[in-house]
């Protein structure tokens, strides 16, 4: 199996703009745009929040489609499943809404639905390319690749300085 | 490089696709490539959800309703959003009243002899002007009468008893009492704007519907600026009679010297004109065949207006009048002038002459303009261009062969004169005929810019198109006039193909009752963006001879493609006039949905007039359309 990409996060480069936040609700609207977006209710919601670290760190903070899942594994009604693009997804007519998976949940990125009664979470922007919070980053603060190229890029990173290092 | 396809998804003007691929292969941005990299954009801003009144801000509220719902203040989306408006409205008034202020003290000193440059060019209407606001003309010269004008003028910015006058003596009774009673007659120009930056200050106005209205009275201020704006340019430089030119960058002459007049005040480009010949000599020792002006945006209307001088383009594709390699110098006032200009000047080794202390762009030369000194400067900055000219010679430049006939210098006067030709004792009597018998189904103002969100011109163009068929009168300002110019809209020889069967009558009786020949263009050109003035007083004297107040007529207004905040001011007095009032591109209030209820419906019960937000111009067109005929119905038509 390939290896799927996943979101991460340059901490140094998020500014805290949310414009992410917005481009998340917007993509997983009705209208899928923020003009028809704004009329919408109910309105559509955001699922990754950007988390101030004090004094000067910004976090966007969303769901890291853990391999072993702590919110699937707790799913009273079987709700939670792993699709085949190795995301974990909710069907919500399964749903019961208990609020297990957010109690569960070790980043705190699962909602409650309060017009539909159900839990939502990113689900990776099904029908794009890059996730919608990807490609709005207006800092690039956000990283769409599989784990491997991210570390690859972090080994790099860490090789440079090493050597760097040495001629001190 | 770009290829043709994304070339012309951002123009409609052939001779701007043309610049726009030239752009692309020799690596230069353009306002184009500067949005791409600017996309997306954030959507607090575009919301409307964003303040940086204070420093405890920034504040964004999200508009999907999660936290945070209110700023640190404790402000509402509302007041947010209302607040924004306000302060663009106060900016959009700030620069035509400053553009109006500019002219009074050129009349001044003009009138105390000190700026020997300037003369009084039409006599008359200083004194109609001057009757209409209370100085007295009798057995006066015209200098006392234009010092006393422009102090009358002068008077209008600061707060006093009486109201504004350029506001007060230019509106119907009925729109007096309109105003009055929710209390939007503006006390001073200068105060308006003041009074805004206060209100919407730290703690001080959070109540939307408040703040609304006196972002309402603030435009009535900047109809005050724009209407005294016009009278004054007028009177300085002459009432536009109908002249014929050219627009778009075929203008441009290889062989001469290409100097292009930007911006948005005819003080300084009136001069440019003024000498220009008497530089050819000089041109020709260079080299050239002469000195070619032409206009871009607004200043080029006020001159194409008044002298006939071609426009070379307009508003988001300024800087691909640089890119034919042909144009030697752009020298500008102020307002609308991109300082990206700058950039491209170097890349095609032309010059960028800013002449204003309150515009000056870094990297551009400066000579300042005095009116005491005005000749001299304007001989100075066309120098400048002789000096490039002369570096230019032999290079090959690329001039799109791409050019309209324009008939344009449509004034309220202009247009009232033609009336005469038809009906010498009743003027208004054929225009308000055919506008019973349905001839003329409505009239339509459009106004405002090109914007880059907006395939350019895309949206005047459709909206012009379905709404001259229609039967529309068809009235154009500023970037308006100047999409509909570069596309064949203001060539009489057009109004067969372009003009609903009613309207090809009107403008052909009008045309041929004045010697013409044949018709008045399709979209008559009333000017630059401050004579949308001459919009007000065309509608004004349309409903004091039909003896009902301006939100009843059939007329509407749109602002296609708008970008500046002077288009936002403009739209607000549009309302404040009673006029549907379309604008193609959205204005940041949708995160408050009571300010956008406001806007859009609400507003209708104070001041007849409303917002219409439509991005898409065919059904666009279709609410105007409408618009018009439930005021026909109203008026039992």
């Amino acid at each position: 199996m390939q290896e799927p990409k996943e979101i991460f996060v340059d901490t140094s480069r998020c500014t805290a703009c949310k414009t992410c936040e917005i481009a998340c609700a917007v993509a997983h609207s009705k209208g899928g745009n923020l003009y028809a977006a704004l009329m919408e209710s109910p309105a559509p919601k955001r699922r990754l929040y950007v988390e101030w670290v004090s004094p000067d760190k910004h976090v966007p903070v969303l769901c890291r489609q853990c391999e072993d899942a702590p919110c699937m594994h707790a799913c009273i009604s079987g709700a939670i499943s792993r699709d085949e693009r190795s995301v974990v997804v909710t069907d919500t007519d399964k749903c019961i809404g208990c609020w297990t998976c957010v109690m569960v949940c070790p980043f705190g990125v699962i909602g409650r639905h309060l017009e539909t009664h159900k839990s939502y979470r990113c689900d990776r922007c099904p029908d794009r390319e890059t996730p919608a919070c990807v490609s709005s980053c207006p800092t690039k603060a956000l990283i769409y690749r599989t784990a491997e190229e991210f570390s690859h890029g972090v080994r790099r990173g860490a090789a440079s300085e090493l050597v760097s290092g040495e001629g001190k | 490089m770009s290829t043709d396809k994304s070339v012309e998804s951002k123009s409609l003007d052939p001779a701007v696709r043309q610049m726009i691929a030239k752009a692309g292969g020799k690596g230069i941005s353009t306002v184009w490539d500067r949005y791409e990299a600017m996309t997306p954009q954030c959507g607090f801003g575009d919301s409307g959800l964003c303040c940086r009144n204070c420093l405890q801000g920034p504040c964004r509220i999200n508009p999907f309703g999660d936290e945070p719902k209110k700023g640190i203040c404790g402000s509402s989306a509302d007041v947010m959003v209302a607040r924004w408006l306000d302060r663009a409205i106060a900016a959009g008034t700030a620069a035509h009243s400053g553009h109006a202020k500019h002219l009074a003290h050129t009349m001044m000193k003009m009138a105390k002899g000190k700026a020997p440059d300037y003369s009084i060019k039409d006599a008359a209407k200083l004194k109609s002007v001057a009757k209409r606001v209370g100085v007295s003309v009798e057995g006066r010269g015209d200098m006392e009468i234009a010092k006393d004008l422009a102090a009358a003028a002068l008077a209008d910015f600061a707060e006093k008893d009486t109201p504004v006058l350029w506001a007060a003596t230019v509106v119907t009774e009925g729109r007096v009492k309109a105003l009055s009673a929710i209390g939007a007659v503006p006390k001073g120009i200068d105060h308006e704007v003041s009074e805004i930056m206060h209100r919407t200050l730290y703690g001080v106005d959070a109540d939307a519907v408040n703040l609304l209205l006196a972002g309402i009275r603030c435009g009535v201020a900047d109809l005050a600026g724009c209407y005294m704006g016009t009278d004054l340019a007028d009177i300085l430089f002459g009432t536009p009679t109908p002249v014929v030119t050219k627009a778009n960058m075929g203008t441009l002459k290889a062989d001469m010297v290409n100097i292009a007049a930007h911006g948005h005040n005819p003080v300084l480009s009136e001069m440019i004109v003024a000498v220009a010949d008497s530089m050819k000599k000089e041109a020709e020792a260079a080299g050239a065949k002469g000195i070619n002006v032409v206009g871009i945006c607004c200043t080029g209307n006020e001159l194409l207006e008044r002298h006939g001088i071609p426009s070379c383009t307009h508003s988001v594709s300024q800087e691909m009048a640089l890119l034919t390699g042909a144009l030697d110098a752009i020298v500008v006032d102020y307002q609308c002038i991109m300082p990206s200009l700058v950039n491209v000047a170097e890349c095609m080794g032309s010059k960028i002459i800013t002449t204003m202390d309150i515009c000056k762009i870094t990297g551009a030369d400066h000579i300042e303009f005095t009116e005491e000194t005005a000749a001299a400067k304007a001989k100075e900055a066309i120098r400048t261009a002789i000096e490039v000219f002369k570096k230019r010679k032999g290079r090959p430049v690329d001039i799109p062969d791409v050019q309209n006939n324009v008939v344009a210098g449509f004034s309220t006067e202009s247009i009232v004169a033609a009336l005469a030709k038809v009906d010498a004792k009743d003027p208004f009597k054929p225009l308000v005929d055919n506008i019973k018998n349905g001839n003329i189904r409505g009239v339509c103002l459009f106004a405002g810019c090109n914007n880059v969100k907006v395939q350019q011109d895309r949206n005047f163009k459709i909206m012009a198109e379905k709404l001259l068929k229609e039967n529309v009168l068809v009235v154009a300002t500023g970037c308006g006039a100047g999409a509909l110019m570069r596309h064949g809209f203001m060539d009489p020889a057009n109004v067969p193909a372009l003009c609903g069967d009613g309207l090809k009558a009107v403008l052909t009786a009008i045309g041929e009752a004045n010697g013409l020949g044949g018709p008045l263009p399709p979209v008559l050109h009333l000017g630059s963006c401050v004579d949308n003035s001459r919009a007000v007083a065309i509608v004004v004297a349309l409903a004091n001879y039909l003896g009902v107040d301006t939100d009843k007529l059939p007329v509407v207004a749109s602002a296609a493609e708008a970008v500046s905040e002077k288009a936002v001011s403009i739209g607000v007095y549009a309302v404040a006039a009673g006029l549907p009032t379309h604008v193609g591109v959205m204005l940041p209030v949708l995160g408050s949905p009571a300010v956008t209820e406001i806007l859009t419906d609400k507003v209708k019960g104070l001041t007849g007039g409303y917002f219409i937000v439509d991005l898409d111009p065919e059904s666009s067109a279709d609410k105007l359309l409408a618009a018009i005929d439930e005021r026909r119905k109203g008026l039992g038509l």
